[in-house]
C-alpha cells in the first residue's frame, strides 16, 4: 500500500496546468518558463486525499537528481511517502518548505534541467510565489521574510564577539584560537533551524563550545519586558480570533524567555533628579545628541566604575567579566525587538555615540545590522519613558548580568532636607541583575553612581 | 553482540503445512537459550527423558570421569567439546545432551560469552531505560494520550546497575541449566592439540588434557577497534565500557552506524548525551535495506540531537587528557585526505567485532584464520590450509563470522550436534531473523530488496515488493506510534518469501512470523491466511502478507484478477491433495 509514489512528477507544460491553480500560475507563465523547468506538484497519494504535507525534502536547492531518486517525503492521512523524480535535472527551487502543507497538485517545487537554469528557476520561484495567494505558497515566502529578521534581531545577549579572543574562557582551546568552530550536534542543527551562523556564537559549553542555549540566545532579540512597547498590540493585520504560530523569531524568543526562568534575579529600584540631564539635553540637543545616547553613556560611564554589574555568570561557576563596556538598547521594530549595541559606550565621546546610535537605529529598521552590531551587549537598557510610562521591570537576557529599565521622567513634587517642597523632574530606574554573580550592595552602589553622574552630568560630555 | 535471546520451549517441528516443499534440509526453531534456563520449574513440563537426566546430573558430583551423560565410547573422555560457553556453545551443549551426547564445555571467562556479559543483554537493559525516557520526554506524545508526567529524570548509577543485575541473572541461568543437565564446565582457556585432543587450564596452573569425538570451536569475538585508535576505556571506549554507563557525556563521537552504533546512540540521546556518528561508508546505516535505514534515519537521526559525518575514517582517536578534550582526526575515505578534526567528551568504537581464536592452537591441525575467522564449509566443518575438511572439528558463531549474531551461533552449534548424531543438517541463514533495539525497533530476515533484485537477475525470476505503514494499524495508533513501515520482497510466481523487513513499534517481536515462514517454506499464498488477533501489531504482517500479489499462472493458469479468497482456497486444497497423492506429505 506504502508504494512509491509512481505519478507524481508531471512535466509542467501548460496543457497539463490544471485550471484550479490557474490563478496563481498566470503570472509564471507569464515570464515564458521554458519547458525545461519543471514543475513538482503535491501528488496525490490516495483518492482521500486533498492536500499533503511536506514531512522532508531528501534533496537540497542545487542537488542533481537522477531519474527515480526520492526527492521529497511527503505525509498522506493514510502513510508517509517517497516522492521519486521521473526526469533528470536540479533541485531548482523549493517552494514549500519541510513542514508546510499544500494542496493536491500544486507546485511545491521546480525542477531545472541544466545547472545553468536553476537562477532562473529560482527567480520564477520567487516571482510565483510573491504573487500567489495560496497559502502554500506563501509559507516559504514567509520563511525567507523571517530570515533577516533573525540576525538582526538576534541581539545575543552574549559576550561581544570581538572579545572571544581575548576572553580566554569562551575559546576553545583546541579550535585553533577560535578559527575553528566546534559546536555540539544539537547546536548546529539549532542553528540551521534559527538560521544562526555559528561564526558569531560564543560558547559556553565544556571548553568553550557552542551548545544549544548559546545558538538560542544568539537567535534571540534581547527580551526586554518592552514586549509591551510593540507599536499598536491590534495592529492592522491581525486577524481577530485566529491562531498565528510564531515565527522562527518569535519562536526563539519564547524560548530564550522560558530559559531565562533558570536565572536567579532580582530587582532593585532607584528614584533619579534629572533636572541637570534635561538641561544638558536641551543645550546639545542641536548637535544631534540623542537622550537615548545620553543614558548609554551615564549607564557605561557607571559601568566603569563598578565591573561586576557589567559580569555574567555563563556556567553557574564562575565570573566573566567583560573587557568592553557594550551598551545594548531594546528598540521595537513591527513585530518584535532589536537591541543595537553601543560599542565602547565609555570611551565614545558623545557626539560619536549619537551618531552611531542613529546609524544603528537606520540599520535596524531596514534589517541591515550585521551580528556584531547587536549581539555584543554587556549591559542592556530599555526605556519605555516615551509611552509615558513610570516604571516597569525587565526579564534578565540569558547571558549576560544585568538590565535596566527605564520609566519616563516626570516632574514630581520633592521635599527637600532643609524642609521645603519643591518640583524636580524624576525618573525610576529598575535594574534585573542575576543574583549569582551580581548582589545586591553592587547594584546599589552601582545606582548610587548612576544617580550621581545623572544629576551633574558635566562628564557626559568630557 | 547485537541479538536478541530467545526463549522458545518449541519441541516439535509444526508438522501441518501446504504449500510446496523446497527445502531438502530439515530446518530447526532458532533458540538461544532453552526455558531450561530459567530453573527447576520448566523442567518438570520439560519431556520426562529430560528430567531425568537432569535429576541424574544434579544428585551426583559432577565431573570429568564419572560420565554421567550419554554413554561415551571408551576411548574419548567426552563426545562433544565446546570451547567457549557463549550463547552459541551454550545452545550447542543443551542440544548435545538433549541428544545424548557426553558434553563437556570450556570457559576461560565467564559464562554467557558477549551476548550475555557485554552485549545483547546488558543492552537491552540499557535499551529499556532509553525507551522509557524517551516516551516520558516527549511531551507531545505525552499530551496525545492526555498523560501529564513531571520532568522525568534519571539515576545513571541505577540505570547501570540494570544492566549488571541482568547480565548475572541471566548468566547464573545459563551456568545452572548447564549444570542443572550435566554439561561438565572446564575452566581455563581451551587449545587444540591435535586431532580430538584439547589442552585447557588457566594460566600458571597445570594444563589438563581431555579427548572428545567431536569438538566445537565458539569462541566468539571482541569488539574491533581500527588502528590509530587508542582505547583508554574512560573517554574512548568500546561496547564493552559503555555497556557499564560509567558516565554520560555530554557529546559522544560513535564511529560506525551498525547495530551496535545506533543502539547506543538510541541509549545515549535518551539519556541526554549528543551524539556524532563517523560512517566511513557513503550512507549511514549500511547493511539495512535502503529504503528502511532511509526511514531510519528520518526517525531515529535527524529528528535527534544527533549529527553525522559520512564518508570519513576516524584515522586517529586521542583520549581527553591534559584538560584536553577526545580529538579526532577524521580522513576522506576516498581521497584519504585529512577532512575535519573533532573534538568532543568522548567516543565510542562501534566499527564492528573481531574473531576471538587466537592461541586457539589451530596450527596444530593445520588450519590457517582469514582475518582471523575460522574458514568453514556449509555445515561449519573446519577447512584446513589445504582446502580438506577437519574431522571431527566444528566453528560455530562470531568465530567463523558467517552471520555474527547470538541466536546464529545458536542455531549453528544445534545444526553442528544434529549432524554428529548422524542426521544431516544444513541451516539455512537466510531464516536467521535480525535485529537493531532502536526505538522504534528495525528487524529483517532474508535478503535486501538489492540482494534479491540481483539474485532474481542473475537466476532469472521475478519478484516484488509489498509495503505496509504501521499508520494503518489500529495498535499502533492506539499506542500513538503509527511511525513504520512492514516491507516484503517476494517472488510473484511462487509466493517464495526472500525478505521481510519491518522499522516500527515492537519490529523485533514482529520477525518471526516472516522467519519462521521463511525457515518452514510457507508460502505467501498459505501464511495469508493464518489468523492474527485483533487489534495487534502482528496485523501489519497479516496485512503485508495479504498485500503481496501471487500468480498461479505457471500452476493453475489463474488470470490474478481471479484470485480471490475462494480460489484461493481452493487451490490450496487441490495442491495438498496433490502431495498427498505423491506422498510428499502425510
Amino acid at each position: 500500500m506504502a508504494n512509491v509514489l509512481q505519478t507524481s512528477f508531471l512535466p509542467s507544460t501548460s496543457s497539463l496546468r490544471r485550471p484550479s491553480i490557474s490563478g496563481s500560475k498566470g503570472k509564471s507563465q507569464s515570464l515564458q518558463v521554458k519547458a525545461k523547468i519543471r514543475e513538482i506538484f503535491m501528488p496525490a497519494l490516495s483518492s482521500t486525499m486533498t492536500e499533503g504535507k511536506i514531512v522532508s525534502w531528501m534533496k537540497s536547492e542545487g542537488d542533481k537528481l537522477s531519474k527515480g531518486e526520492s526527492v521529497v517525503v511527503v505525509e498522506s492521512d493514510k502513510a508517509d511517502m517517497d516522492v521519486e523524480s521521473f526526469h533528470e535535472g536540479f533541485l531548482a527551487a523549493i517552494m514549500v518548505e519541510e513542514g508546510g502543507v499544500a494542496p493536491v497538485g500544486s507546485a511545491i517545487a521546480l525542477l531545472a534541467e541544466t545547472e545553468d537554469e536553476i537562477a532562473e528557476a529560482k527567480t520564477k520561484s520567487q516571482s510565483s510565489s510573491n504573487s500567489t495567494p495560496q497559502v502554500v505558497e506563501e509559507k516559504p515566502k514567509q520563511i525567507e521574510e523571517a530570515a533577516p529578521d533573525v540576525p538582526a534581531a538576534a541581539a545575543a545577549p552574549s559576550v561581544p564577539v570581538a572579545e572571544a579572543v581575548t576572553l580566554g574562557s569562551a575559546v576553545h582551546p583546541a579550535s585553533e584560537g577560535g578559527k575553528r568552530i566546534v559546536a555540539s550536534p544539537y547546536a548546529k542543527k539549532l542553528a540551521k533551524e534559527l538560521k544562526v551562523d555559528l561564526g558569531t556564537v560564543v560558547g559556553s559549553g565544556p571548553l568553550g563550545r557552542i551548545v544549544a542555549k548559546d545558538v538560542e540566545a544568539a537567535a534571540v532579540a534581547v527580551p526586554v519586558a518592552a514586549s509591551p512597547a510593540k507599536p499598536d498590540p491590534v495592529a492592522p493585520g491581525i486577524e481577530l480570533g485566529t491562531v498565528v504560530p510564531f515565527t522562527t523569531m518569535q519562536g526563539a524568543v519564547s524560548r530564550n524567555m522560558v530559559e531565562s526562568l533558570s536565572v536567579p534575579t532580582f530587582r532593585v529600584g532607584y528614584t533619579i533628579t534629572t533636572n541637570a540631564l534635561d538641561a544638558l539635553y536641551k543645550k546639545i540637543k542641536s548637535k544631534g545628541v540623542t537622550m537615548t545616547a545620553l543614558l548609554a553613556k551615564a549607564t557605561a560611564l557607571a559601568l566603569v566604575q563598578h565591573p561586576v554589574v557589567n559580569s555574567c555568570c555563563r556556567d553557574g561557576n564562575s565570573f566573566t567579566y567583560n573587557s568592553s563596556i557594550n551598551i545594548a538598547v531594546a528598540v521595537a521594530i513591527d513585530g518584535g525587538l532589536i537591541t543595537p549595541v553601543l560599542q565602547d559606550a565609555d570611551k565614545v565621546d558623545i557626539y560619536t555615540l549619537s551618531r552611531k546610535w542613529k546609524e544603528l537605529v537606520d540599520k535596524a529598521r531596514a534589517k541591515q545590522l550585521q551580528p556584531h552590531e547587536y549581539n555584543t551587549g554587556t549591559f542592556t537598557l530599555s526605556n519605555l519613558g516615551m509611552f509615558g510610562v513610570d516604571r516597569f521591570d525587565a526579564i534578565l537576557p540569558p547571558g549576560t548580568g544585568a538590565i535596566m529599565a527605564v520609566g519616563a521622567s516626570q516632574p514630581s513634587v520633592v521635599a527637600s532636607m532643609d524642609g521645603r517642597i519643591g518640583m524636580k523632574n524624576q525618573m525610576q530606574v529598575n535594574v534585573t541583575a542575576d543574583h549569582r554573580v551580581i548582589y545586591g550592595a553592587d547594584l546599589a552602589a552601582f545606582l548610587q553612581t548612576l544617580a550621581k553622574i545623572v544629576e551633574d552630568p558635566k562628564d557626559l560630555t568630557f | 553482540m547485537h541479538s536478541t535471546l530467545s526463549f522458545s520451549r518449541a519441541t516439535t517441528v509444526p508438522t501441518t503445512n501446504y504449500a510446496f516443499h523446497s527445502q531438502s534440509p530439515i530446518n530447526l526453531r532458532f533458540c538461544g537459550l532453552r526455558r531450561e534456563a530459567f530453573g527447576i520449574s520448566i523442567l518438570t513440563r520439560s519431556s520426562s527423558g529430560r528430567v531425568r537426566l537432569s535429576t541424574r546430573g544434579r544428585s551426583k558430583r559432577i565431573s570429568a570421569s564419572t560420565g554421567n551423560n550419554g554413554t561415551p565410547p571408551k576411548s574419548f573422555d567426552y563426545d562433544l567439546i565446546i570451547i567457549g560457553a557463549g550463547v552459541g556453545g551454550h545452545g550447542a551443549a543443551l542440544h548435545a545432551v538433549e541428544k545424548g551426547l557426553k558434553t563437556a564445555i570450556i570457559e576461560g571467562d565467564v559464562v554467557g560469552g558477549t551476548c550475555v556479559n557485554r552485549g545483547c543483554v546488558p543492552s537491552k537493559a540499557l535499551l529499556a531505560v532509553s525507551g522509557r525516557m524517551r516516551e516520558l520526554q516527549s511531551e507531545h506524545h505525552m499530551k496525545a494520550l492526555g498523560l501529564q508526567v513531571s520532568a522525568a529524570g534519571y539515576d545513571r548509577q541505577g540505570v547501570a546497575g540494570h544492566a549488571n543485575n541482568l547480565a548475572s541473572k541471566i548468566r547464573s541461568n545459563l551456568t545452572n541449566s548447564m549444570k542443572a543437565l550435566g554439561v561438565d564446565i572446564l575452566t581455563g582457556f581451551g587449545t587444540i592439540v591435535g586431532p580430538q585432543k584439547v589442552k585447557y587450564g588457566k594460566v600458571g596452573f597445570t594444563d589438563n588434557i581431555v579427548t572428545a569425538k567431536d569438538i566445537i570451536i565458539a569462541t566468539g569475538s571482541v569488539p574491533f577497534v581500527p588502528k590509530g585508535i587508542e582505547v583508554d576505556g574512560k573517554t574512548v571506549i568500546t561496547s564493552d565500557h559503555a555497556l557499564k554507563l560509567e558516565f554520560v557525556p555530554d557529546w559522544i563521537a560513535i564511529v560506525g552506524s551498525g547495530y551496535i552504533g545506533l543502539e547506543f546512540s538510541d541509549v545515549y540521546t535518551a539519556l541526554g548525551s549528543e551524539v556524532t556518528f563517523i560512517e566511513a561508508l557513503d550512507q549511514l546505516m549500511p547493511g539495512f535495506d535502503p529504503e528502511i535505514s532511509k526511514l531510519a534515519q528520518r526517525v531515529l537521526i535527524n529528528p535527534r540531537k544527533i549529527d553525522y559525518h559520512t564518508g570519513v575514517f576516524a584515522t586517529k582517536i586521542t583520549p581527553a587528557r591534559d584538560g584536553k578534550p577526545v580529538i579526532i582526526e577524521l580522513t576522506d575515505a576516498k581521497t584519504k585526505e585529512h577532512k575535519d578534526t573533532l573534538e568532543v567528551d568522548a567516543a565510542l568504537i562501534a566499527t564492528g567485532r573481531a574473531p576471538f581464536t587466537n592461541g586457539l592452537g589451530l596450527e596444530n591441525i593445520n588450519v590457517v584464520t582469514q582475518r582471523g575467522f575460522v574458514p568453514v564449509d556449509e555445515r561449519m566443518r573446519v577447512i584446513d590450509a589445504n582446502g580438506n575438511l577437519v574431522p571431527h572439528l566444528y566453528c560455530i558463531g562470531d568465530a567463523n563470522g558467517k552471520m555474527m549474531l547470538a541466536h546464529a551461533a545458536s542455531a549453528q552449534g544445534i545444526s553442528v550436534v544434529e549432524q554428529v548424531t548422524g542426521r544431516d543438517h544444513v541451516l539455512n541463514h537466510l531464516s536467521v531473523p535480525a535485529a537493531c533495539f532502536t526505538h522504534p525497533e528495525i528487524s529483517m530476515v532474508g535478503l535486501t530488496e538489492p540482494q534479491a533484485r540481483e539474485k532474481a537477475e542473475k537466476e532469472g525470476f521475478e519478484i516484488s515488493v509489498a509495503k505496509t505503514s504501521f499508520k494503518a494499524n489500529t495498535k499502533a495508533q492506539a499506542e500513538n506510534e503509527g511511525e513504520g513501515l512492514a516491507k516484503l520482497i517476494y517472488r510473484p510466481d511462487n509466493g517464495e518469501i526472500l525478505g521481510v523487513h519491518i522499522f516500527g513499534l515492537h519490529a523485533a517481536d514482529l520477525i518471526h512470523e516472516a522467519s519462521n515462514a521463511i525457515a518452514l517454506g510457507t508460502r505467501i499464498q498459505d501464511i495469508k491466511f493464518a489468523v492474527h488477533a485483533h487489534p495487534t501489531l502482528s496485523e501489519v504482517l497479516d496485512e503485508l502478507f495479504k498485500s503481496a500479489k501471487v500468480s498461479f499462472g505457471s500452476f493453475l493458469h489463474c488470470s490474478q484478477e481471479l484470485l480471490n479468497f475462494y480460489l484461493i482456497r481452493f487451490c490450496d486444497y487441490a495442491l495438498t491433495r496433490h502431495k498427498l497423492l505423491l506422498g510428499l506429505e502425510s
